[in-house]
């Protein structure tokens, strides 16, 4: 057993549910909080927990100033419990509840439904941490290197967030999986991650990139969805941890674009046209844009795989429930209901792709998912828009949703990312011209040398427009420990 | 979504439950030694039915049907094995249980006899342990829920997999409305001894229990990380090995195909004849005695092997009885009867009883046994015709023992020059073929004067006539042929004319006399509630739970307790 040390939780941890007089979530706290430091020190960033960084921390739900910036060791950075502000009014938006208060107790007969829902989504929020815990080390820049941290540190609290709500409202099990949530380790044989994508390894600056555009976007739709629930808590808790969210998608779209715009200035100046030709790409010491193409392979297709089945029952059952909504639910125009509805799926029919009509509850990770792909297609459209400006002749895209896949219809088939279907044989010949290779990824891990001047950037990677916080471009974002 | 619709899949014409290693499609028999592996990977496309897929290494009775078969074959054609692991192939997945969308739009009756099929495989496989030597470990690597969690309920052992979200379950109650119908209720509670009010606790949550407290519980045997549990399957593996008591010495006996002729209203085995008179609903099912003598001693036995009499007339029964269950629901009736020498059946009851330590005399032994035991629990009134030419002697015996009623005739009949019917008895008869609930079917018979088991036994051997039968209380009735037409006649039409679901439970319940065990629980209570909850609206109604399972929409209870 540790020292048991006093903390003072009412002044350390920033929040807006009164934890002061709370002593039921204070003693669960007393438990939970040494082994939660104990994970951050053991599988936080390494090397940097020392350093000086430049972080922002929510301290309120203010719209107006809800976040402040300042130099913190991260171990002593303040995870907070936050929720949006409570709406008296607010209802169950959707299936059977339609129309009733939203509920401020968890309703018994929904508790193992919610405790897993509540449960999947804390996963995922220390499991990134775990997976990018090594990046520190290659950052090419200051300014990367505290926006991994600053998302690290982010996805702690989101953990914080769950686990909140784990203690408050499910009682001696919601303590068990708290303490579990501390237990699982990405990648690790024993006790992994729940989620396929998130035992997946980030080796390379590139793939953080890409892993927070793309998995962090089905965070965000999850959250999206989670937020529209009828148990009103998890909604407040939610609908916060999406303002955060947005930072992290900033970090992967502006991460890749300055990728691609670099290589595409490279190629400009030493007069490179043909952007497939790899080798002369890649002797300027940036990363050819059809390996980029490759590494978006892989990162949207494990991230589709986060979706699930595309026909689900518990999708279903969540919510008829009024536990887990649609995006934009309240902004959707029909019954919200869902009984007697369909959509469309898309599904494997005699060895051919087509879109079947299911019910409505039951595709509704389909739904999502195809929410999740629109929202992705822009983002890249907003890349294709930076190849275009330099006038190199290139255009990135989605690969097709049967591409890749593990999980759902179409795990069982292989198929090109226009979607045409391959048999064993062709596509063992043809998997590395899809997705990275090793000899891929050794290009790109011997691009990664770390940059700590302020102000300078690593070859492969273009500066950002802005800085942080309207900082100037040489500010010191970290300052290194010796 | 009617059961009475749904169609065969794949074109077939009947349920039929013959099958071979070669043609599983769920399963993967590997012998390696003492230890035998049998991998569960079922093929979601692969159902008897059409209507539904087999996810997440859900079952229905075609993937059981493999199951029983590997868990024979282990027995007779692998001597050597001492030790089978069940696992499963899939990452993170043991098995999801019964498929839900399969029993949604079952028949009743389907349900029922899948249920019954299920529960006797499993029961088969504690059986192998028991009396074979033949121990299982189960080892659960992801969630074992619903039935999957009850197969690793039959066996000796069961090690999960600790990884924070491995589990086993018993969802039934919370997420379907029904029951842990295969053993599951009884066996975590009699043979696992879980404590009745953590069994409660357990039986009542959807996501089940995982880690130390499954073995607190006594839910599983051991819990150990992904990185150690192979090493820990191995010790328990080298354990059960140890003190495993099988002897299998020489080779196996391949189990090979039965030749069988379906007609439209009949099915033809060498041995066995099912005939089906349909505007009576009568199944006449006919034994017959070996026709050449029985090999001379031991070698000979082991020489004839699967041709052995006794082997090949108990795999043509058992074929036959599960037929006349699953594909033939309007008979009202089985007819057992008999024709041959009575002499030849007892000269191999006598083989089976001088090499009874035999590996292969035991199993043929133990497997007679579970024939029998099928015959016990077939909800179809069961009625022996001992009349001139048959042969109910010893083994065959057993048939008119196992009947509801037995009528024999007294004497020649007018016109016929086959001798008189007798009945013999042979050392089989007191002791071999134990019914469920562990008295033999003599004994169960004689409950009120034990003495009367005794002036049994005191007449082994002897071919018994009508009147000699009746009066030592072998046979329900022994007619002269002047009453017998008659009054079978009448007896078989007024039979027929009852409510089939009357009948089912009277012969469940006056079949069974005396103490029960934890095998005839799982028949006479589990089973029974669990029938009696399929036929309810809170399950099987538009609105109930398993006709809303996977919709989204919640099941409505009427909340009235019955």
């Amino acid at each position: 057993m540790s020292e048991i040390v006093h903390v003072d939780y009412t002044t350390k941890i920033p929040n807006n549910v009164d934890l002061a007089n709370d002593r039921q979530v204070l003693k669960a706290l007393e438990g939970w909080h040494p082994g939660y430091l104990d994970w951050w020190n053991d599988m936080g960033p390494e090397g940097f927990q020392e350093s000086l960084v430049y972080l922002r921390t929510a301290i309120s739900v203010d719209p107006k100033g809800w976040a402040k910036f300042d130099y913190v060791r991260m171990p002593e950075y303040r995870w907070g419990v936050l929720l949006a502000p409570r709406d008296e009014a607010r209802k169950v938006n959707f299936g059977q509840h339609l129309g009733e208060d939203a509920w401020q107790e968890v309703p018994g007969e929904y508790r193992a439904m919610l405790r897993r829902l509540i449960v999947i989504q804390g996963d995922t929020e220390p499991a990134s941490v775990e997976q990018q815990r090594h990046l520190g080390k290659t950052a090419p820049s200051l300014y990367d290197m505290r926006n991994l941290f600053q998302v690290n540190v982010e996805e702690g609290r989101h953990l914080w967030a769950m686990v909140y709500l784990l203690q408050k409202y499910f009682g001696r099990d919601g303590r068990e999986e708290a303490d579990d949530l501390l237990r699982r380790r990405s990648g690790d044989e024993d006790a992994p991650r729940m989620l396929g994508a998130f035992n997946e390894a980030t080796p390379d600056w590139l793939s953080f990139f890409m892993f927070t555009f793309f998995t962090d976007r089905d965070g965000k739709m999850q959250l999206e969805s989670l937020a529209q629930s009828g148990f009103d808590p998890l909604s407040r808790t939610c609908r916060f941890m999406l303002t955060e969210e947005a930072h992290h998608m900033f970090v992967g779209e502006t991460g890749v674009g300055r990728t691609i715009q670099r290589t595409c200035e490279a190629m400009l100046a030493a007069g490179v046209d043909d952007p497939t030709d790899i080798a002369k790409v890649r002797a300027l010491g940036v990363i050819d844009l059809p390996t980029i193409q490759k590494k978006m392979n892989l990162h949207y297709s494990l991230s589709l795989d986060l979706f699930g089945s595309e026909v689900s029952t518990n999708a279903a059952n969540f919510y008829n429930c009024g536990l887990k909504g649609r995006f934009q639910e309240t902004k959707i125009d029909d019954d919200h209901r869902l009984t007697t509805a369909t959509y469309p799926v898309a599904k494997l029919v005699d060895g051919a792709i087509a879109l079947v009509d299911e019910p409505a509850l039951t595709a509704l990770n389909m739904r999502l998912r195809d929410d999740y792909v629109n929202d992705c297609a822009k983002g890249v459209e907003r890349w294709n828009k930076i190849i275009e400006k330099t006038g190199v002749n290139f255009r990135l895209e989605l690969p097709h949703t049967v591409f890749h896949r593990h999980i759902g219809e179409f795990k069982n088939v292989h198929a090109t990312p226009k979607g045409v279907l391959l048999g064993e044989a062709d596509w063992a010949r043809v998997r590395d011209d899809y997705l990275p290779s090793a000899e891929d990824g050794a290009f790109i891990e011997s691009l990664m040398t770390p940059v700590s001047e302020p102000g300078q950037f690593a070859g492969w990677i273009a500066a950002p427009k802005v800085g942080i916080d309207n900082k100037p471009g040489d500010f010191e974002y970290v300052k290194i420990a010796a | 979504m009617a059961g009475e619709t749904r169609k065969l899949a794949h074109g077939a014409e009947r349920i039929d439950f013959q099958t071979q290693p070669a043609r599983y499609r769920h399963w993967r028999l590997d012998v390696d030694g003492a230890l035998a592996t049998l991998t569960m990977d079922v093929d979601e496309n692969g159902g008897l039915f059409e209507g539904y897929q087999l996810k997440l290494n859900s079952y229905d009775l075609g993937v059981d049907i493999e199951l029983a078969d590997a868990v024979q074959r282990l027995r007779f054609e692998h001597p050597q094995v001492k030790v089978v692991l069940l696992r499963s192939a899939r990452n993170r997945v043991f098995c999801a249980g019964a498929n839900i969308r399969m029993l949604a739009g079952a028949s009743h009756a389907h349900k029922v006899n899948f249920c019954k099929f299920t529960n006797e495989t499993r029961n088969g496989i504690e059986d192998s342990s028991a009396n074979s030597g033949q121990h299982f470990i189960c080892v659960i690597n992801g969630t074992a829920a619903g039935g999957g969690y009850e197969l690793a309920l039959a066996a000796d052992q069961i090690v999960l997999v600790d990884d924070g979200a491995a589990a086993v379950a018993l969802p039934e109650v919370p997420l379907l409305a029904v029951l842990p119908g295969t053993g599951g209720l009884t066996r975590v509670i009699d043979k696992r001894k879980v404590r009745r009010d953590h069994a409660d606790y357990f039986c009542t949550i959807e996501e089940g229990v995982r880690g130390r407290r499954a073995v607190q519980w006594r839910l599983v045997d051991e819990i150990a990380p992904a990185s150690r549990i192979e090493a820990k399957v191995a010790a328990r593996v080298a354990a059960l090995a140890d003190a495993s008591t099988r002897r299998g010495e020489g080779e196996g006996v391949a189990l090979t195909p039965l030749d069988r002729r379906f007609e439209a209203d009949s099915v033809h085995y060498r041995h066995v004849t099912v005939e089906i008179a349909r505007a009576e609903r009568i199944a006449t099912v006919t034994v017959s005695a070996p026709e050449a003598a029985p090999p001379a001693d031991l070698a000979g036995l082991i020489a004839q092997g699967a041709e052995f009499w006794p082997l090949r007339a108990a795999r043509e029964l058992d074929d036959a009885i599960l037929h006349l269950r699953s594909n033939e629901p309007e008979t009202a009736i089985i007819v057992f009867r008999t024709q041959g020498d009575g002499a030849a059946v007892l000269a191999c009851d006598a083989l089976l009883e001088a090499h009874r330590e035999h590996w292969l005399v035991n199993e043929i032994r133990q497997y007679w046994k579970r024939v029998l035991k099928r015959i016990d629990v077939t909800s179809r009134t069961l009625v022996a015709a001992i009349e001139p030419g048959s042969c109910f002697s010893g083994t065959l015996a057993e048939l008119a023992f196992a009947a509801d009623r037995a009528y024999m005739l007294i004497g020649e009949r007018q016109g016929e020059n086959r001798p008189p019917a007798a009945l013999a008895l042979s050392p089989l008869n007191f002791g071999a073929y134990p019914m469920s609930h562990g008295l033999t079917r003599l004994q169960s018979r004689f409950q009120a004067e034990p003495a009367d088991l005794d002036a049994a036994r005191a007449r082994i051997g002897e071919a018994l006539d009508a009147e000699s039968a009746e009066a030592l209380g072998l046979v329900t009735f022994a007619l002269d042929d002047i009453d017998w037409d008659d009054e079978f006649r009448v007896f078989l039409e007024e039979r027929g004319s009852f409510s089939p679901d009357a009948l089912t439970g009277l012969e469940a319940n006056l079949r069974f006399v005396g103490p029960e065990t934890m095998e005839s629980k799982i028949f006479a209570r589990l089973t029974a509630w669990q029938n009696w909850i399929f036929q309810r609206p809170n399950a099987v109604g538009e609105n109930g739970a398993l006709r809303r399972y996977g919709t989204g929409e919640r099941a409505e209870f009427d909340m009235h307790r019955v």
